[in-house]
């Protein structure tokens, strides 16, 4: 089922709809967030310039580090009144980042959810279990409240305690499981473990899955669990342009559909920067057009993936994004947590006993990731209470600024593998 | 009197033990005693030798992290019972025993590596009943 009629606009009214979004955004943009305006101002562009769409290349780009610089409220276009809810994501100084909501965003986020709701399948009939961490990450309300809005009765179960999940998707009759796919895999394997069947016993059709990549390895594992006749779709967002609803895959398995109307896409070089034209791999560079608390222009996402235009069997119109195949950067996606590890390494420089080095593996256990440190001991000690005390303190902070367990191990001096250069301080071994 | 004990960190990984009785053969560093307490992740070596500090340094050295803290080798009977007699002393001035172990050698005499959370009070406690404790070389020469 088609959520809205802009999902099939033809091309020529869409793009006519985008540049007078586009417009109106820079213009307002330009007037009320001081930031953004002296990027402008520095590269000598003025609102009045962007007379078409292939003018967006000539606006200055957005960064994470953008957002950091004006913690909390600085990029946002409106003053703090207007806002109705706050989230934030993890950031690399221990400082998140913060995102606003107007009354008039959270019906846009709503919009585009259901969008993607429907997209995957999702219909009224649908008991839809959300297991996503509820709190200020945004993925589980995002989706909460666009899967209200289609009609579906949901069940707020959020993440952990795995047995009472499986309680409620046999007892309340869970037709749509919300979740990141290595949790949905956790959940087929302690349903098991409890003598449930997921393919027999549950009745669990559709699987919505974000946060983490979805690859074609993981689709299969969850068909062999859930069954062959799962319908698994994967969604796109970052806290950051709104949450989830940027993009979803329908049916179709080809790809997810951007919801242009509210988000313009770009790939880019991520090198020179510079805009790569339709069907080559870059960078997603996304604008937000109808945003009213953080109207993001050009942000990136660091997200590495490309871009279709051709019509779609489903009869959407809007073009659609690969599944994503990497990230620009060094972020690692753990347990659908993103972790920069210089976020590790400030947890590690702040804990006086230990010294600079270190080493971060990841690992899969069963269908989970583990997260492992490695840190040397730059103190010397007789005592048991103290190590554990250093090992205790590592472990608090990783949690306290990644969300994320992690076990820690301490090493001699002299130990863990020195670099010249840029270092390699991640393995990640988990295959995927 | 206080003695001089040789506290090693090793990674509980097979061969890292022996990496540290090699550095201290090659130095020709005597091993009175020992104990080792280990978590699934880390253990700590803790020495009773003849000369703890080239000990220390050698290990050092070698990339391990390594210390010397003062720790009282204590004499007592070797016969059934002392060792509470022992224990009785130092409960009833309320120290906190934060380690122990022991080696008794062929003779009269045992004696037990005793590392309490206030060292100096114990052994004044000791003197005070009458207690002997020696030192790294005293154990080495006997």
């Amino acid at each position: 089922m088609i959520w809205s009629k802009e999902e099939t606009l033809p091309r020529e009214e869409l793009e006519k709809l985008q540049l007078e979004r586009l417009q109106e955004t820079v213009h307002r943009v330009y007037e009320k967030v001081p930031a953004y305006a002296k990027k402008m101002d520095d590269k000598g562009i003025k609102p009045d310039d962007i007379k078409s769409l292939s003018d967006l290349s000539k606006l200055p780009f957005v960064t994470k580090q953008d957002m950091r610089d004006n913690y909390p409220f600085g990029l946002f276009a409106v003053d703090k009144d207007s806002l109705v809810r706050i989230h934030a994501s993890s950031g690399t100084t221990g400082k998140p980042t913060v995102v606003g909501y107007t009354q008039g965003d959270l019906e846009t986020w709503t919009e585009c959810v259901s969008r993607i709701a429907c997209m995957g399948g999702a219909s009224s009939h649908d008991v839809a279990q959300i297991c996503f961490g509820y709190g200020m990450f945004t993925g589980a309300l995002g989706l909460h409240y666009g899967l209200e809005n289609i009609g579906a009765a949901i069940v707020p179960s959020s993440t952990g305690n795995s047995q009472k999940q499986i309680m409620y998707m046999q007892d309340f009759e869970t037709s749509l499981l919300v979740a990141t796919p290595s949790y949905a895999l956790r959940l087929a394997e302690v349903a098991r473990e409890m003598g449930i069947d997921p393919k027999k016993d549950l009745k669990v059709k559709i699987a919505l899955v974000g946060s983490e990549l979805l690859t074609d390895a993981m689709r299969e594992e969850m068909h062999k669990y859930w069954g062959k006749d799962l319908l698994i779709t994967s969604n796109y967002g970052m806290s950051e342009l709104m949450g989830p609803g940027v993009s979803g895959e329908c049916l179709e398995h080809c790809g997810m559909h951007i919801n242009e109307d509210y988000f313009i896409p770009e790939i880019i070089d991520p090198v020179t920067e510079e805009v790569l034209p339709a069907g080559e791999q870059g960078e997603l560079v996304i604008t937000c057009i109808k945003k009213e608390g953080l109207p993001l222009i050009r942000y990136r996402t660091k997200d590495i993936t490309r871009l279709f235009y051709e019509p779609c069997k489903c009869g959407r119109t809007l073009c659609r994004m690969e599944n994503l195949s990497g990230r620009s950067d060094d972020m690692l996606k753990i347990r659908g947590v993103n972790v920069f590890p210089s976020q590790i390494e400030e947890v590690i420089l702040s804990v006086e006993e230990l010294g600079p080095h270190y080493e971060i593996i990841l690992e899969r256990e069963g269908y989970l990731d583990k997260l492992t440190v490695k840190v040397e001991l730059a103190h010397s000690t007789d005592s048991f209470s103290e190590l554990e005390k250093i090992t205790a303190e590592v472990k608090n902070k990783l949690k306290i600024i990644l969300g994320l367990d992690a076990k820690v191990l301490l090493e001699s001096p002299n130990t863990l593998q020195r670099f010249e250069g840029k270092a390699k301080r991640v393995k990640d071994l988990r295959g995927i | 009197m206080f003695a001089k004990q040789l506290t090693v960190f090793i990674e509980n990984r097979s061969g890292r033990l022996s990496e540290v009785l090699g550095v201290l053969k090659q130095n020709n560093v005597n091993i009175l005693s020992l104990s080792l307490a280990d978590t699934t992740e880390f253990g700590l070596l803790r020495l009773i030798v003849d000369n703890a500090a080239l000990g220390k340094e050698k290990l050092t050295e070698s990339g391990f992290s390594s210390l010397l803290s003062n720790v009282s080798i204590i004499q007592i009977p070797h016969k059934v019972g002392s060792l509470q007699e022992l224990l009785k002393v130092i409960d009833d001035n309320g120290i906190n025993i934060e380690y122990m172990y022991g080696l008794s050698i062929e003779s009269e005499e045992a004696y037990v590596v005793l590392k309490a959370s206030d060292i100096a009070k114990v052994d004044e406690i000791l003197t005070d009943n009458g207690i002997k404790t020696i030192s790294c070389d005293d154990l080495a020469s006997l």
